[in-house]
């Protein structure tokens, strides 16, 4: 087992923990960091094959992060926005609960 | 010449514009709209009164005016109308013209307070029409259309008063009956038509091809035969006659102009326009059939009581003359008598017109709703209070029966002249001829005596009656005065032998003996007729006779005169003799009472004759049952196979494996096809989407779940692969 498989594995081990979090929590915040998780099992895996599959002087996968984290940062900010309005109109973040817009 | 063109063009056609004018504008005037009628004719009785001045000199073969356009053209088939006025023609037109005009003039009293007044002006109008077409007619289908036009006026005018059942049926008798001559004429027409090469209608033209000969005598026999037919039906000869007598269920003016004076004749003169081209076979069946109708229905005649009945056997009989005349190649006495029978015969029927009309008011004043104004055993003693309607009667009368000085007289003795001459030539069977000619003779004058006595003399059967009847208007009695002076020889002959020819005869001069092509009548055995006595000689003979000088074969016509001539003075005393034989033997027995009719009755009923001739030789019950019973139990036959077999089980069960059928295939369709399938469809749609809905939850986890478990299945799939 190379080093890659077991950054493979990893971010593996965070994607599944991450797709749980978004499948099975009820809180809108707990989604909301699942989707941070998947974010950031992706951000390894651009750095893990960046170091390992090719020239060392190329900073692709280094680059696509930092993009990646900005995009989490303004993800999140706009989310948590979502969350608080969602709060302050039915007075709870259970995603059940919010069934409005359902026919 | 172009004057001519004009005036026989109005001529025919003004009577059609009286019918139209009748038709639709007749109740205008009331009934004054007959002075419009009688005006029309009377421009009609003009022109041909015209015409006859302009031909009066001519001889027989001159054509006053001859003119034709063609009419339709298909492919090679060209059909022409055109006009053609000779003398038979120019003669025939004047008959008619003046008869009309006085049945016009007559009808407005007849006719009088009837509630189809102008109806009845405009069918005279569209029978004149009709009648002068035929007259003028130059080719063989303008005669055909214009007969059937004939027939159709004269069913019109038989069903006037159609409210009454008999007029109705009696006018459908006469319709039918003449269809059955009609059908035999349209064939004939179209066997002529393709004689010889060039083929044609045109009477010029065929006869042209039949002088050139070659034609085989076989072929124009049974076409000349078919044609005739058309004149048997027209003309009431046997077996045909037996819608004639019923016919007199029409108006009686109509009846005197149309079944007495010209339709009838119609058939005579069409026979006279194809004469030429009869053979002498054709000839020789004419002569037996108009021989045989003579004789048969004077018989039938002596036992009726109805005055226009016997008035009607009467006309069947003289008709019968007329083509025994033809049949016997004497063309000139055909037509001669067809004249003279117009005008005494139009008298005739006005005359017993007359007096039915009287007959009818006196019985109309008397609210006497039974007794039948034309039953002659009703009348009686009628000649003091109608003296014009009895002495006209009693001229024509004298005229039928052939009394010297009298037209009658003239016109049937060149007939029995023919007959004999026929007979003397011939010999065998053909004495026929000549015994029906002179039979008839005496039987017509006894019962024609016996119409006068009993209606105008003796007692008066029922006085109450009498003391109501008044002599006619003078509508009435001028047409009798004019018709019964025309009965005198004078107008037509001036001598009292028929056959004389030139400056005696007018008549015979201008109609000729005729021409006939188709006969060569190979006379070697008979010396006095021989061919090589006539044949090369100059171009008149002693009689003044005018030769066909392009024909130097036998000329038959020519010769059957010449026949007649020698048998002549034959001929007048036998004439005379029956003539007297039978007025004599009516005085005795109805004027003098010297001999009970009653006995009369018994002595000719020991041989059942009385009944056979008072139920008209039971010729109406025949036809019922050989033709009427049978055709009525076929069709009743026929009727029930249709219906109770064929419709009631062939159709009718067809109909019934079809309900049945298609009750099935409801079943099918409805129970398993639409309950089933149909709906089965809809039910497992139905069922797979309230499965399925539950998928759509709106919990947006479950989606992600289905779509990361679907994810995994293809990656998973496509690893496997």
């Amino acid at each position: 087992m190379n080093s890659l498989q077991i950054y493979l594995l990893l971010a593996s081990f965070l994607f599944s923990l991450g797709i749980y979090a978004v499948i099975s929590r009820q809180n809108a915040v707990a989604i909301l960091m699942g989707i941070e998780l998947i974010l950031n099992s992706a951000n390894i895996n651009f750095i893990a094959f960046n170091r390992f599959t090719s020239n060392l002087n190329h900073l692709d996968g280094h680059l696509f992060s930092m993009f990646i984290i900005v995009l989490a940062a303004a993800e999140a900010a706009v989310a948590l926005a979502i969350i608080i309005n969602l709060f302050k109109n039915i007075g709870t973040v259970n995603v059940d609960e919010a069934s409005e817009l359902k026919g | 010449m172009d004057f001519n063109i004009f005036l026989s063009l109005s001529f025919l056609f003004i009577p059609l514009l009286l019918f139209a004018y009748q038709l639709f504008f007749g109740h205008i005037l009331k009934h004054d709209t007959w002075w419009v009628s009688l005006f029309g004719i009377g421009l009609n009785l003009a022109v041909a009164l015209s015409f006859f001045y302009q031909s009066f000199f001519n001889s027989a073969d001159n054509i006053l005016f001859n003119g034709r356009f063609n009419w339709l053209t298909t492919g090679n088939f060209n059909l022409d109308l055109g006009i053609t006025i000779d003398n038979l023609a120019v003669i025939m037109l004047l008959v008619v013209s003046l008869v009309s005009f006085l049945v016009h003039l007559y009808s407005s009293e007849y006719m009088k307070g009837d509630l189809r007044f102008s109806r009845y002006y405009a069918f005279l109008g569209l029978f004149t029409f009709s009648m002068n077409g035929i007259v003028l007619a130059d080719s063989i289908t303008m005669i055909y259309i214009f007969w059937e036009l004939v027939g159709l006026s004269s069913y019109l005018i038989i069903g006037f008063w159609f409210e009454k059942n008999s007029a109705a049926s009696a006018s459908k008798k006469a319709f039918l009956t003449n269809r059955v001559g009609d059908i035999g004429m349209f064939i004939g027409i179209m066997m002529i038509y393709f004689v010889g090469d060039s083929h044609s209608f045109n009477l010029d033209e065929i006869i042209a091809k039949v002088k050139l000969g070659g034609i085989d005598s076989t072929y124009l026999t049974i076409a000349g035969v078919l044609i005739f037919l058309g004149a048997v039906g027209k003309s009431a000869q046997l077996p045909l006659h037996i819608w004639l007598p019923d016919a007199m269920e029409g108006p009686t003016p109509a009846s005197a102009m149309i079944h007495a004076a010209t339709m009838v004749a119609a058939g005579v003169y069409m026979s006279l326009r194809i004469f030429p081209i009869l053979t002498f076979e054709a000839l020789s069946i004419i002569a037996f059939i108009g021989a045989s109708t003579a004789i048969f229905a004077a018989i039938i005649a002596i036992t009726q009581n109805d005055i226009k009945k016997v008035l009607a056997y009467s006309t069947v009989s003289q008709l019968g003359y007329m083509v025994l005349a033809i049949g016997v190649g004497s063309y000139m006495a055909a037509f001669f008598h067809l004249v003279t029978h117009a005008m005494f015969k139009a008298c005739l029927f006005m005359a017993s017109g007359s007096v039915i009309h009287s007959m009818h008011h006196s019985l109309h004043e008397l609210h006497d709703h039974e007794t039948d104004p034309q039953d002659m055993r009703n009348m009686g003693g009628l000649k003091n209070k109608m003296p014009i309607t009895y002495f006209s009667m009693l001229i024509t009368t004298l005229a039928i029966a052939g009394v010297p000085f009298f037209s009658g007289f003239v016109s049937k003795d060149a007939i029995l002249a023919g007959t004999l001459a026929h007979y003397f030539e011939h010999g065998g069977v053909t004495i026929f001829l000549p015994i029906a000619g002179f039979g008839a003779a005496a039987i017509t004058a006894f019962y024609m005596f016996r119409l006068i006595f009993l209606t105008f003399h003796g007692k008066p059967k029922n006085e109450k009656i009498y003391d109501h009847i008044h002599e006619s208007p003078l509508p009435m009695t001028i047409p009798l005065i004019v018709l019964s002076a025309l009965s005198f020889s004078v107008f037509y002959t001036g001598s009292i032998n028929p056959l004389a020819d030139g400056s005696y005869s007018w008549f015979a001069k201008a109609i000729g003996n005729g021409h006939n092509y188709v006969i060569e009548v190979d006379n070697s055995h008979n010396d006095n007729y021989s061919k090589d006595k006539y044949a090369g000689k100059s171009k008149n003979d002693k009689y003044g006779h005018e030769l066909d000088e392009s024909d130097s074969k036998f000329n038959f016509t020519y010769h059957v005169s010449h026949a007649a001539h020698a048998a002549h003075y034959t001929a007048m005393y036998l004439s005379l003799l029956v003539a007297g034989l039978g007025i004599i033997f009516s005085s005795l027995v109805y004027l003098f009472r010297k001999i009970d009719p009653e006995l009369l009755y018994r002595f000719f009923n020991i041989f059942r004759l009385y009944d056979l001739s008072k139920n008209k030789f039971y010729i109406d019950e025949i036809y019922s049952n050989i033709l009427y019973k049978p055709f009525m139990f076929w069709s009743k036959v026929s009727s029930k196979i249709d219906w109770d077999l064929y419709d009631q089980k062939g159709i009718d069960s067809l109909g019934k494996l079809t309900l049945f059928a298609s009750n099935k295939s409801t079943k099918v369709d409805y129970d398993w096809l639409d309950q089933i399938i149909v709906d089965g469809f809809g039910k497992l749609a139905n069922y797979m989407s309230m499965k399925l809905k539950n998928i759509q939850g709106g919990i947006v986890q479950s989606y992600i779940l289905g779509g990361l478990v679907a994810l995994i299945l293809i990656i998973l799939l496509v690893q496997q692969i």
